[in-house]
């Protein structure tokens, strides 16, 4: 599924201390930045690119109540019209039995459902593959990617990340959203300019 | 010290309302219901019990709450944790009352106790247990001079231990910045007396306590959970009195260095041992539901009642519920709410209430059978209570600074966010 074909360009950096206040030039500046990839999960760093607050938490909650409501359907049905048994001489609508299994499923489905709603996200699943802008940035790089509209002065945009302290910059063009398949050279994902 | 709080007008003028209310309401009550009389059984006067059973119930609940805010603080310092030292003397500041509860509260135990109440404790009552074997089992551990000298040594104990980390934390006003080595060395003397308070909080509050002090009054029932229950319950409300007194002093401008992370930490406090609290609450109902024992099910058919027939308390012990879990549950499950001076303020006085119903509904049935009220006379002795907590508070806030400026942990606080 192609998100489209998009110029980026793309800053590295090798200390946080140095993105942070980056990352808030860059927005100052009113560069749209695409998105920042980091070895390690950097407290505040959503903060500091404006990011909105995920709304994970509200999708877990209706499918905790989805599992609640499933446990205590299913349950009731099962003892009081399905198949009701009588044990240990207990009413068949036999509430406080019902607690753990009802706890139980509540927690199995918010759990499973954020998981699958995270990885529906942020499009990670077997077999995708999206574009790297930068290798290191699994290892020791923080890799800001800017993203360029027709009237984007490269060249100026460049600059403003060398002067933000960035060590190495690019231009990269690159599919944004995900393909099923793999990372082949010959596809000439994104073209290397400036003889980087 | 130059910038000492002072206690607006309004603060005395609740403290000093609440105590006066509370010493009417004292007095209402010995004049009307003839505390010192002897037990009566089955004569269907149950003035004096009331009297006793309600001193009961708030002494023992406000001294655990106060308390718990103790324990707080040495598990905080237990856990190496930095976040809670910019509103740290509050807690130091609640428990600061531990003595003058403690002591009211063995005042009332011992009244009870050599007082001969056998309407509160059937287990004082020698011809009934000499003819019982399950209470002639327990006489080892229920007879007046055991409850005597634990309850002593359980209160002694908060107190000490308790003024010992307080004074651990104010001389640091005194001493100015800690280097590396004396900071190290002082976390350490901190560490060891926070273990040693939680080691015998572990033997008091969560065990032996709330069985002597509550758990007793069903003398021949009893429940694995029923310490461990009692302790979420005051721990929770502990929580939401810091909370209650953290954004009262927020509001007066001091407590420079707490902010909505702070509070959010707390709110979390209050939300996770809500549901604590009600895993423990379900837990021993479910047990005793599912086993069906006459011996043990008769403490709920008290509060409950019968398929056919429901007993007094049945509406209080399920508004326990929703006050004590589906309310914390549902509406401080959002951040925001958690986040909000106002709505935590809000949580935390309904937390409390809802607490004082529980502890209510803990003593009432065992003691007052089916004629327990809820009159002007309950909540004037709770008045008493809130009074000398706010009393007692008061005076800690005001005589020392309100942030501990030299603690080695305090820049974690200042930057803390959640």
């Amino acid at each position: 599924m192609a998100g489209g074909i998009k110029k980026f360009v793309v800053g590295s950096f090798d200390d946080e201390a140095v993105l942070f206040p980056a990352v808030k030039n860059v927005r100052k500046a009113g560069y749209k930045i695409h998105d920042v990839y980091t070895p390690f999960p950097i407290h505040g760093l959503d903060h500091a690119m404006g990011l909105r607050e995920t709304s994970i938490h509200t999708a877990g909650f209706i499918y905790a109540i989805t599992g609640t409501t499933t446990a205590l359907t299913f349950m009731s049905w099962v003892f009081t019209k399905d198949w009701p048994l009588n044990i240990g001489g207990k009413p068949h609508f036999a509430l406080p039995a019902w607690i753990p299994i009802t706890f139980e499923l509540t927690v199995l489905f918010s759990a499973v459902g954020m998981v699958l709603t995270f990885c529906y996200l942020c499009q990670l699943s077997p077999f995708v593959k999206k574009h790297h802008f930068h290798a290191r940035a699994t290892d020791d790089l923080f890799v800001m990617a800017i993203e360029c509209t027709d009237k984007t002065d490269d060249a100026e945009v460049q600059s403003f990340l060398q002067k933000a302290g960035a060590k190495e910059i690019n231009i990269q063009v690159a599919e944004t959203g995900w393909w099923i398949g793999r990372y082949d050279r010959e596809q000439k994902l994104y073209r290397e300019e400036k003889g980087y | 010290m130059n910038n000492q709080f002072e206690l607006p007008a309004s603060y005395k003028k609740w403290t000093w309302g609440l105590i006066i209310a509370g010493v009417l309401a004292l007095l209402y009550g010995i004049i009307m219901f003839h505390p010192f009389a002897p037990a009566e059984h089955g004569s269907g006067n149950y003035s004096s019990t009331r009297f006793w059973a309600v001193l009961l119930q708030n002494s023992v609940y406000w001294l655990l709450v106060v308390n718990a805010s103790m324990f707080f603080i040495c598990v905080t310092t237990m856990a190496m944790g930095g976040w809670q030292i910019a509103l740290r003397r509050v807690p130091e500041a609640i428990s600061s009352v531990v003595p003058i509860l403690g002591i009211i509260t063995f005042l009332i135990l011992m009244a009870i106790v050599w007082g001969g109440r056998t309407d509160i404790y059937p287990w004082l009552d020698k011809s009934v247990v000499a003819k019982d074997a399950i209470l002639n089992g327990k006489s080892g551990f229920l007879n007046p001079k055991f409850y005597t000298i634990w309850s002593g040594v359980c209160i002694f104990m908060w107190w000490i231990l308790g003024r010992k980390m307080r004074s651990l934390s104010l001389e640091t006003d005194k001493n100015g910045t800690m280097d590396y080595e004396t900071g190290k060395k002082w976390i350490w003397k901190n560490t060891v007396w926070a273990s040693l308070y939680t080691v015998f909080f572990g033997l008091s509050v969560a065990s032996t306590a709330p069985w002597l002090w509550l758990m007793s009054i069903d003398a021949h029932w009893y429940s694995t959970m029923y310490s461990w229950y009692t302790f979420a319950s005051t721990f929770v409300s502990g929580m939401s009195l810091v909370a209650l007194f953290v954004i009262f002093l927020k509001n007066k401008g001091q407590l420079e260095y707490v902010t909505e992370e702070h509070l959010h930490d707390v709110g979390k406090f209050m939300f996770a041992f809500s549901v604590f609290w009600t895993y423990l609450w379900f837990s021993q109902y479910m047990l005793i539901w599912y086993s069906n024992q006459p011996e043990e099910t008769k403490y709920f058919i008290e509060r409950i009642g019968t398929a056919e027939k429901s007993g007094p308390y049945h509406g209080l012990f399920f508004l326990n519920l929703v006050l004590n879990f589906l309310c914390p549950l549902l509406i401080l499950m959002r951040r925001g709410v958690k986040r909000n001076w106002t709505s935590v303020s809000i949580m935390a006085v309904l937390i409390i209430f809802g607490h004082w119903i529980d502890f209510y509904q803990m003593v009432m049935p065992g003691t007052m059978k089916d004629h327990a009220e809820m009159m002007p006379f309950e909540f004037g002795i709770a008045a008493l209570f809130i009074g000398l907590i706010l009393w007692g508070v008061g005076k800690y806030l005001t005589s020392n600074p309100l942030t501990a400026k030299n603690h080695p942990f305090l820049k974690e606080s200042m930057i803390h966010h959640t």
